[in-house]
């Protein structure tokens, strides 16, 4: 027992170093700073640059988190401090259902109803053609990913605001929004920002929805509208021929070590915070 | 700020609406009971069977596994060590943080060991790596319904004489709802998920007969049939998706429906 338990504290470490030994060959060869920072991407000649990709993946994580963030924050406040219970009830089991329904289904959605509308609809006000596959694409299918990750968190740390610091406020003739303003959300703010971070940590890893609908292009997006190529994407659309160009294989798993080292390090701060304030609490 | 509520929710009748609406008409007997025929990709005649039994195996060896592995987790963390134990803390903090993680990291991980041991794909290396994905779930989630069971109840089992082995036992059927809970919670994760088999379960249009042979997966199977220039292929793909919706859908309901009852009972 204290074996496994002692294995699955490891897990993470044994992750972090397999991928690390496997990146090696190419991490001998070039410096880190010069595989980050540089935009060539040619395999062929192994020339790996990995600047569109990190890019690529900045710009739709920026677009998911200022779609989903308001949404979640007005929602979450909505569910906690005003709706009915009956009205909670019925809200909560539908944001749990959503964070049940499997990534490729968020991709075919994407296909079917995102990118056709910014084809048709949002695309035509800006350039004169566009194909609707797009960071923007991405950034909307990756903010409804979210919102239950953002929703349960925020309704958790609302939560363990004590009842007595709002009648408090309330008392003091404070309305209802103003006591949110300046109690809940005062009081909840590294909680919030707990949630922003945890879901940035998983709008960066996703994966196969973001691939669908993102276009693939590997260039430094420069609006919403052009097509991006996340780090995700690109080691999942090229596993196949990863064996087959010597280095390359080395240059996937470093871009999987860029995401694990970034993704680990944002998730195990923000649990760190939530677990003080789960503390606070008992 | 009902606005937001109302678009949140919206969101997801908005997912379930258009697959619904798009794989409807191409869903058919034929779909989920035939594996491919010769053409498939090509809009001749077959359907997934294929991938919903590579899905399954794999969704099913993965959480057996799993709960394997979790269970003793658990029981030592709650039982054997004391409340305010490091460890404890530790191993929380530490399956809170690989719950995070994403699949396309357990993937590119699994990949690697499996090229260290010279593994090909299979359906083997699908359920080793998928564990991984899903042991956090298992832990997290069982450990916060042993957490509710009152500490009372180990220290009247201990008062009678029992050892902490019994109490284990105890604690067990005290929380076999929540088991079932975290079991359907890895079970659809296992399900539904893509990026961590594409690497290690691989691929064929063949039912896996064998642990040691390639393992096709709905998800990728959607994948694959969407990116078809064939309409009927692509139509193929929405049907597909409506029926791993379906199944994640029924397997999420059903664990909702088990923990509500686990509180309903609670002592």
């Amino acid at each position: 027992m204290l074996v496994l338990t002692i294995l699955s504290v490891l897990l993470a470490v044994f992750i972090g170093l397999g991928l690390y030994l496997r990146s090696l060959p190419l991490l001998e060869l070039k410096s880190v700073g010069s595989l980050l920072t540089s935009s060539v991407w040619k395999p062929f000649k192994g020339e790996f640059g990995f600047f569109p990709f990190i890019m690529g993946t900045l710009w739709v994580t920026g677009i998911a988190i200022v779609v989903a963030l308001p949404l979640c924050l007005l929602s979450g406040i909505f569910i906690s401090e005003y709706a009915h219970h009956r009205v909670r009830k019925i809200i909560v089991p539908f944001v749990d259902l959503l964070s049940g329904i499997p990534p490729v289904v968020f991709g075919v959605w994407g296909v079917l109803f995102v990118v056709p509308l910014i084809q048709e609809y949002i695309a035509p006000h800006f350039v004169e053609y566009a194909t609707g596959y797009s960071v923007l694409a991405g950034g909307i299918v990756l903010a409804v990913m979210i919102f239950p990750l953002i929703i349960s968190i925020l309704l958790e740390v609302f939560g363990t605001v004590p009842r007595e610091l709002k009648d408090a406020s309330l008392s003091l003739g404070a309305t209802q929004w103003q006591t949110v303003k300046f109690v809940l959300l005062k009081r909840s703010m590294p909680g919030i920002i707990a949630a922003i971070v945890l879901a940035i940590s998983r709008a960066f890893g996703e994966t196969i929805a973001v691939l669908m609908v993102c276009g693939n292009l590997p260039e430094v997006p420069h609006s919403v509208l052009d097509s991006g190529y996340p780090l995700p994407a690109l080691i999942a659309n090229n596993y196949g021929e990863m064996l087959s160009i010597p280095l390359y294989d080395s240059a996937l798993l470093f871009s999987a070590l860029i995401l694990f080292i970034i993704i680990f390090l944002f998730n195990a701060i923000s649990r760190i915070v939530l677990s003080r304030i789960e503390r606070r609490m008992n | 700020m009902i606005v937001a509520s109302v678009l949140i929710v919206g969101g997801f009748f908005l997912i379930v609406g258009t697959i619904l609406i798009k794989g409807l008409p191409a869903l058919s007997l034929d779909l989920i009971t035939k594996t491919p025929g010769g053409g498939f990709y090509m809009g001749k005649e077959g359907g997934v069977l294929n991938a919903i039994v590579g899905s399954l195996y794999i969704a099913l060896g993965s959480s057996g596994l799993a709960l394997i592995l979790s269970l003793p987790i658990v029981l030592y963390i709650n039982v054997y060590l004391k409340r305010s134990s490091k460890l404890g803390s530790i191993a929380r903090l530490s399956s809170d943080v690989l719950f995070g993680i994403p699949s396309i990291v357990y993937g590119a991980f699994g990949f690697t060991v499996m090229i260290y041991f010279g593994l090909k794909t299979s359906l083997l290396g699908g359920i080793l790596t998928v564990t991984l994905l899903v042991l956090p779930i298992m832990i997290r989630t069982m450990d916060e319904v042993i957490r509710t069971i009152p500490k009372e109840l180990l220290d009247a089992s201990y008062s009678l004489g029992s050892t902490r082995l019994e109490a284990s036992k105890i604690l067990i059927r005290q929380s076999i709802p929540g088991i079932f809970t975290a079991i359907l919670l890895s079970f659809g994760r296992g399900i539904g998920d893509v990026a961590s088999v594409m690497f290690t379960a691989g691929f064929s249009d063949n039912i896996p007969t064998s642990i040691d042979s390639p393992a096709p997966t709905l998800p990728l199977a959607i994948f694959f049939q969407l990116g078809s220039p064939v309409d009927e292929v692509q139509a193929r793909a929405y049907a597909s998706a409506l029926v791993l919706t379906i199944i994640v859908l029924l397997i999420s309901i059903g664990a909702r429906t088990l923990s509500k009852r686990f509180s309903k009972n609670k002592i």
